[in-house]
């Protein structure tokens, strides 16, 4: 099987998907934008904006009402850029970087859905459960950050 | 300060006292923690380490065991104004990150 992303000499990242992968990755800016477009407070979203401070409260309302704008701008920004590129054969490293960051957020928001602890990817629901097709997208879409993740640290400079 | 013990004759003097912030909390770092979960990917989290913080393929990967084994690890330390810097960068890569004082 082809490298999904691979590292090209002349810089960037050359981009091979199966059809049917592309059309997964078409359809979800605009779930995600929907989420980040309505309530920040939601409670699928709650692994996107963490707290900071634990135990105490006016710290960490201080530093939510800081910085929750900007984190929500950077995860639209990201899924602009997958709208824009999502049939690209070719991507810069910013682009893939902002790929990596959409599909993270997707594995963040699904897997809360989906209460997912250690044990969930040794048995995962049946094909007859409902929670089935929510949890095929959540493991695709760690295969593919895989991919992603393995195409980006083979670019990053060496530092040992 | 320990007051003098000698006999010495001493006149009194009025001693200006500061009157700028009276907190006198030590200037200790503050800790960045990230705490394991059961989503994020090893290999994503290792990534994360190396390029937010340069760390080596080989530190990132043991912190991000440490994390994933003992539960949470010390990714950085420094001021609070750092430590929040760090705090929303890994929040921004989707990293459960806490900060603290260090005792």
């Amino acid at each position: 099987m082809k490298q999904r992303f691979a590292a090209e000499r002349g810089g960037g990242f050359r981009v091979r998907l199966p059809a049917d992968e592309r059309e997964m990755l078409r359809s979800i800016p605009q779930q995600l934008r929907a989420l980040l477009e309505d309530d920040l407070d939601a409670p699928d979203l709650r692994r996107l904006f963490p707290p900071a401070y634990e135990g105490d409260a006016d710290l960490q309302a201080e530093y939510r009402s800081l910085t929750i704008d900007d984190l929500a701008e950077r995860r639209r920004e990201a899924l602009r850029v997958v709208e824009e590129t999502v049939d690209a054969s070719h991507l810069t490293e910013e682009q893939l970087v902002a790929w990596l960051g959409v599909v993270n957020d997707v594995r963040l928001v699904l897997g809360t859905r989906l209460d997912v602890t250690e044990d969930s990817y040794l048995r995962p629901p049946p094909q007859d459960d409902p929670r089935f097709a929510q949890f095929a997208l959540f493991s695709y879409m760690g295969f593919l950050e895989e991919n992603i993740v393995e195409a980006l640290a083979s670019a990053l400079p060496r530092t040992d | 300060m320990q007051p003098s013990t000698t006999t010495a004759r001493t006149a009194p003097v009025e001693v200006e006292r500061p009157t700028g912030d009276t907190r006198t909390v030590p200037d200790l770092p503050w800790l960045v923690i990230v705490w394991n979960d059961p989503i994020n990917l090893m290999s994503y989290v290792t990534y994360v380490f190396q390029k937010l913080f340069g760390y080596s393929f080989a530190k990132a990967s043991k912190l991000m065991l440490d994390v994933h084994h003992k539960g949470k690890a010390i990714v950085s330390s420094g001021s609070r104004e750092r430590a929040e810097f760090d705090v929303s960068r890994l929040h921004a890569h989707g990293l459960w990150a806490t900060m603290q004082r260090d005792t």
